[in-house]
């Protein structure tokens, strides 16, 4: 018998494809948005009263809440009346590895090529299936569990550690915090649950993929990390999408909570199915993610590299509210041919001596726009936080454009807050040069791409970091000539 | 090797070559020289394949081949190499990541398998000594932050690490001072072999007093005016270029 370690494994040798679909018998949720919905969801994961009760409030919310409107772009019509709010691979039984995982499900992994470094000792690497909308099988969990992490479904969680789900749910994003929120809090489906200990450092990434596989539905998975005094985790998140012909909503929530000394390190490899080259399909990825470093000098990092998805919409966020506490975004969003990116970061410095760092890298091609937003607001109590922010554009063509919305707002005259922005294109000069030396138009983009990126890449764990840049690479081939 | 035969092109429907006519065999060293605007670095440019020159006639046979049907990648991995007057800077892309790129993708279109790290470790390590280039700027990003000598250098070392058949230097000594000078020459008069040719475009006759080349043209308004050995090179440095010109004007109007 093969153990996961070579599942997982083989699934990582695979090449990067992601338009296909799974034949699997699913189980869905009737379309529509209601009440019926809400408890149907909650009945079919047998959640506790008080979960549903979770659910109903974030609805209430969701109710009187209207589509925001400053993005710097054009809001698609979502009907969300037309969607199906709970889709799941029909299959009752408590899974333990992968062995027991149906074998249709596995060759969709395969297919996938779950974004792990196969060379590596795979050893270290604990995953976290996410299939439209359950969690399938949490590997490693036993070697976990001696150190007394809890890594887990979302849906395992409220059923086996409801006193911690119950003491951090929606502290960091409340149920009523953004329409998009609001509805998640209402019709999660499942997502992630991760806590580490007092003084342990988790020994291995922990790593979940996200996978939309059914038509018409929505993914709305939520992940909760709480980091206790003392510990380290790092957690990687990784998604794919079949191409569909109409747009799909992905509408996540994340909340990380680093208490003192705790640190979070949180990285995104995003490939959602981007829609075609005219711009019809793709997937909707409007997420919400924010931590807190409540305790003083933890620190918080995201790192995103988004290469997918129809519309990305998002910024990441970090509460400084611990005094020495650190936050860092690192990010690098691709988007060609009618791509839309408009993310960014929050960045609130509430504690003494917080800091903060932003790093963002804006790669667009074809007709795309992309777009950096960002905030950086310092409290009165805030003395001596800091902050520097870079952000650069690079164009590839001369149809895309770029935008940067930075905005500062300091109440401690003794904080300081630096902003860097740049502007590039990828010249014809560089493209020549490297031509000259042998390497072919596509390949020389590739590199002077990784390039650009390469500060970011090199805040992702190496194995992720080796996909990223064939990630980016298959990305943007065909965008120049 | 290169056989350059009636030679026109043009930039942005301007006239920069007109009619040249250029033979060059293994083993040779030809240096071309010539006032500013004359042309030369319009020839390397052609040569290379730059886009924005567009060839109008003649033909150039490079190794057997008709070197302006191939792409820029394809002139470079046939062995023609052109060291930059201007070298690019390309952030976050590590020199030696960038050579072995280029040097695999080269083998690739000869047929070989990619040099092994180990194996060109070993050859980054001689030819690095070979040229005298400074290892700490292997690891740097490619010419981003160089001191314009580094810069020239690294074009140097790039020509050492690729091994080409035909090398074009493009000014390679302006902007040096004496010392940077006589090292780059000193590395160039280590890759002279029998089986590689270069062609040496300068402005002065400096450079030649270290690179001692077998044939010195002159270019002018297009076309090479004028040929000789080195010490035609000697006479351009003492009387400058504007007897040429007028030698040229005279037979123009006759």
């Amino acid at each position: 018998m093969r153990n996961s370690n070579e599942i997982i494994d083989d699934i990582a040798n695979r090449e990067y494809e992601f338009g296909f679909t799974t034949d699997i018998e699913m189980e869905m949720a009737p379309v529509g948005l209601n009440e019926d919905t809400i408890r149907f969801i909650s009945a079919k994961k047998e959640e506790p009263e008080w979960m549903l009760e979770w659910r109903l409030k974030g609805f209430q919310a969701f109710k009187k809440m209207q589509f925001p409107k400053w993005q710097h772009f054009e809001m698609p019509e979502l009907d969300l009346q037309k969607l199906s709010y709970y889709a799941a691979p029909k299959k009752k039984k408590q899974l333990g590895s992968l062995d027991e995982v149906d074998p249709e499900l596995l060759a969709t992994f395969e297919k996938l090529g779950i974004p792990i470094n196969e060379q590596k000792a795979l050893a270290g690497v604990a995953v976290d299936v996410v299939f439209d909308s359950v969690s399938v099988a949490t590997t490693f969990k036993a070697k976990l569990q001696e150190l007394g992490i809890i890594f887990c479904s979302f849906g395992e969680a409220v059923r086996n550690h409801p006193d911690l789900v119950k003491k951090y749910l929606g502290t960091v994003v409340p149920h009523s915090d953004n329409i998009f929120a609001a509805l998640n809090a209402a019709v999660f489906s499942d997502g992630s649950f991760v806590y580490i200990p007092k003084g342990v450092r988790c020994p291995m990434e922990l790593s979940t993929y996200f996978r939309i596989n059914a038509e018409n539905t929505g993914q709305f998975e939520r992940t909760l990390i709480i980091a206790d005094d003392n510990s380290y985790v790092s957690y990687l998140e990784g998604c794919t999408a079949p191409r569909r012909d109409e747009n799909q909503l992905h509408a996540a929530v994340v909340e990380l909570v680093a208490m003192d000394h705790a640190e979070i390190k949180y990285s995104t490899v995003q490939n959602w199915y981007p829609g075609d080259k005219d711009g019809n399909g793709g997937i909707y990825n409007f997420v919400t993610k924010r931590g807190i470093c409540k305790g003083k000098s933890s620190k918080i990092s995201w790192t995103q590299v988004e290469t997918g998805s129809a519309i990305t919409w998002k910024y990441p966020s970090v509460i400084l509210q611990g005094d020495d506490a650190e936050g860092e975004f690192y990010s690098v969003a691709v988007t060609r041919n009618r791509q839309i990116a408009d993310t960014g970061t929050k960045i609130y410095h509430l504690g003494r001596n917080t800091r903060s760092r932003i790093i963002s890298k804006g790669i667009s091609a074809g007709f795309s726009d992309n777009t950096y937003r960002g905030l950086v607001q310092v409290g009165p109590r805030a003395a001596n936080a800091r902050n520097f922010t870079q952000c650069d554009s690079l164009l590839i063509g001369d149809r895309c454009g770029a935008h940067t919305f930075p905005y500062i707002e300091s109440r401690n005259s003794t904080a300081t807050v630096e902003h860097e922005a740049t502007t590039s294109k990828i010249g014809e000069d560089q493209i020549f040069y490297l031509n000259q030396r042998g390497i072919e138009t596509e390949k020389a983009v590739a590199l002077i791409v990784n390039g650009y990126a390469q500060e970011v890449l090199n805040q992702l764990p190496m194995e992720f970091a080796v996909e990223a840049r064939k990630l980016l690479s298959i990305t943007l081939e065909g965008s120049v000539g | 090797m290169l056989t350059i035969k009636n030679l026109h092109a043009e930039v942005d429907g301007k006239k920069i070559l007109k009619g040249i006519n250029l033979e060059i065999r293994k083993g040779e060293m030809h240096a071309i020289m010539g006032p500013n605007g004359s042309g030369k670095s319009s020839l390397s440019s052609v040569l290379a394949g730059r886009e924005n020159y567009t060839v109008t006639e003649g033909e150039v046979i490079f190794e057997g081949k008709n070197l302006l049907d191939l792409s820029p990648e394809d002139r470079a991995r046939e062995g023609l190499f052109l060291a930059f007057q201007y070298p690019v800077e390309i952030p976050g892309v590590s020199n030696l990541h960038f050579l072995k790129t280029a040097l695999n993708e080269i083998r690739t279109y000869h047929n070989l398998p990619p040099l092994e790290s180990k194996e060109f470790l070993k050859l980054t390590k001689e030819k690095q000594q070979l040229v005298d280039f400074n290892a700490n700027l292997m690891n740097r990003s490619l010419n981003e932050g160089f001191s314009g000598g580094e810069k020239k250098r690294n074009e140097v070392f790039q020509l050492a690490m690729l091994d080409p058949k035909l090398a074009i230097l493009d000014e390679t000594d302006s902007g040096l001072d004496i010392d940077a000078l006589r090292i780059v020459a000193a590395g160039v008069n280590k890759l002279r072999n029998a089986d590689k040719a270069f062609m040496v475009i300068t402005h002065y006759q400096r450079l030649l007093e270290y690179i001692v080349p077998d044939f010195v043209h002159v270019l002018y308004n297009g076309q090479i005016v004028k040929t000789g050995t080195k010490e035609l090179a000697l006479e351009l440095e003492e009387k400058g270029y504007d007897w040429l010109k007028e030698e040229v004007h005279q037979k123009e109007s006759v």
